[in-house]
């Protein structure tokens, strides 16, 4: 089958389609947003051609096939319709002829970009949606979804984003190099987020939802090819690599997560988990450790061991003494008392999570780590209270289903209530 | 691209201005009128303002008569303390003009960046 621009990939079926594309957007929208935005100077017009390139590729690219060269195809509807927008506008006339032999010219127009949508000026949320939206090649809906808001509040927030770029006259450049570590960690925060939002959604995946996960670490992937001097780059692509390594056996048939005392480790991916060790090696060469190099040797304590029982507690306790010296946080407290459990006991454990009860009230987590402490130590009506709080500030289904199982789990070991021999 | 540049502070930072002495807030306006005066290349007016208890507004009362009020029109404990008129390159220029300020700090300890429309 071919349609009017010849070469097409054969067809498939509409699932293997839906993954094509997103794997063809995720690689060329971005570059070709930069290059019309290097032309046109104007991030508004520029990312609003693409987009509208992309409704119409989702639209004819499933019935009349994947073109060769998607990128060029893509290039070519975003210029025609500029041209046809900026035709009459006195100030796009210079530009104009440069549209008609418009290139990409990649890396750099991607990495301006992503420069572009995570500057400081932008509040976080805005940083996330223009480079899903701009770099990531994420529709409006895709994004919506993604994040759990309505259609309607993602387009308005892009607009209002979109214009603050023009109006307030933030740059399209690759920050100076004395302005590199900062606007770098912009950037590195961005893709955490973006990563993080993805690695703990990643069940129940419907045809729309693009792996937020995914398209963090591939970015991660690319800056780090840009800049393999920077060690939070490589730290922290060491880091999304250490998840994804073990995201098979994060889960259950039923979609509920399994923690990691529990997980089937042959199912781990332990060539990938090398490779990110010998990252963490490249990073820990450069001598500038930082925050994400270190949770990423956190994880790897884990990720190394071979089971939970060998798992070198003291060694990730020395690591999160570290990590809170270079950036003290009540949830890298938490996560620390839960390394003190198997160096100091359930005692001491549940001593440190009480005294960040103020900061962290309104955190799951933090109510799931208490209970669990307080059953350890035999109070069970407590334990169940912390339980019942943690299942109610969850939004996350899988995190729910587990709360849920071992909530069920234990009131059918209740004498009395069940009639089952308590365990 | 044209910048305003409004020089911010809480009322506790024009509280901390006033206790201090005659003599730190004289060294202070000088670092300031220094700071301005470095920076000429790039401001195209500055004027600092007088205390927010001299301001008055000028509203459109009832029946569409200009009703006058003693008193600022902007809610809030903050205070504006002057403005300057920049023209730069682009934000990031603009960025670092404010940072060498915050820097400085003299009484007005934020700086608001507002992009002003071009004709």
């Amino acid at each position: 089958m071919t349609n009017a621009h010849g070469n097409t990939f054969p067809l498939v079926s509409h699932e293997e389609i839906g993954a094509t594309l997103t794997l063809v957007f995720r690689e060329e929208a971005g570059k070709v947003v930069g290059a019309l935005l290097r032309i046109l100077g104007n991030f508004e017009i520029a990312e609003e051609m693409v987009q509208d390139a992309l409704l119409v590729a989702l639209e004819r690219w499933p019935v009349e096939g994947i073109p060769e060269r998607p990128g060029a195809w893509l290039l070519t509807v975003a210029r025609r319709r500029a041209i046809d927008q900026l035709r009459r506008d006195a100030r796009y006339r210079d530009k104009l002829a440069q549209l008609e032999h418009a290139v990409v010219h990649e890396p750099d127009d991607r990495l301006r970009l992503m420069f572009t949508c995570c500057h400081p000026a932008l509040s976080r949320e805005s940083q996330v949606i223009l480079t899903l939206r701009a770099v990531c090649g994420f529709t409006t809906a895709q994004i919506a979804h993604a994040f759990l808001a309505s259609e309607v509040a993602v387009a308005r927030r892009l607009v209002r984003a979109r214009q603050k770029i023009v109006q307030a006259g933030i740059p399209y450049r690759v920050p100076r190099d004395e302005d590199l570590d900062e606007r770098l960690s912009e950037v590195l925060a961005v893709l955490y987020l973006l990563f993080n939002e993805g690695y703990l959604t990643s069940t129940g995946s419907a045809a729309t939802r693009r792996d937020l996960a995914e398209d963090a670490a591939w970015l991660c992937a690319f800056l780090t090819r840009l800049y393999p001097r920077e060690p939070e780059a490589l730290g922290l692509l060491a880091l999304m690599r250490l998840h994804l390594a073990r995201a098979d056996a994060r889960f259950d048939a039923t979609g509920s997560l399994i923690l990691l005392a529990h997980q089937d480790r042959t199912l781990w991916d332990r060539r990938m988990i090398t490779e990110a060790g010998a990252l963490l090696e490249q990073a820990a060469a450069l001598g500038r450790p930082g925050p994400y190099q270190i949770q990423a040797a956190l994880v790897a304590c884990h990720a190394e061991a071979e089971s939970w029982q060998v798992t070198d507690w003291l060694q990730i306790l020395a690591l999160y003494d570290l990590l809170l010296g270079m950036a003290p946080s009540p949830v890298i407290r938490l996560n620390r008392a839960v390394a003190l459990r198997y160096v100091a006991g359930p005692e001491a454990a549940l001593a440190e999570v009480e005294a960040l009860a103020q900061d962290l009230e309104g955190y799951h987590l933090f109510h799931a780590i208490r209970g669990a402490f307080l059953l350890e130590i035999g109070q069970r009506e407590q334990a169940r209270a912390a339980e019942l709080r943690a299942l109610a500030l969850t939004g996350n289904q899988a995190e729910q289903s587990l709360l849920h199982q071992r909530l069920l789990h234990r009131e059918e070991a209740r004498p009395g209530l069940s009639g089952a021999s308590p365990g | 691209m044209k910048y305003v540049l409004l020089f911010c502070g809480a009322s506790q930072d024009l509280e901390a201005w006033q206790a201090l002495s005659e003599e730190v807030r004289t060294r202070k306006r000088e670092q300031a009128a220094q700071w301005m005066a470095e920076h000429r290349s790039q401001i195209r007016s500055h004027h600092a303002l007088h205390l927010p208890h001299t301001i008055t507004s000028v509203h459109v009362g009832a029946g569409g008569q200009p009703l006058v009020t003693d008193g600022p029109f902007l809610e809030g404990t903050e205070v504006i303390g002057g403005m300057a008129e920049i023209e730069v390159a682009d934000l990031d220029e603009a960025l670092q003009l404010a940072k060498t300020w915050s820097a400085l700090a003299p009484g007005h300890p934020v700086v608001e960046i507002w992009p002003v429309v071009e004709e």
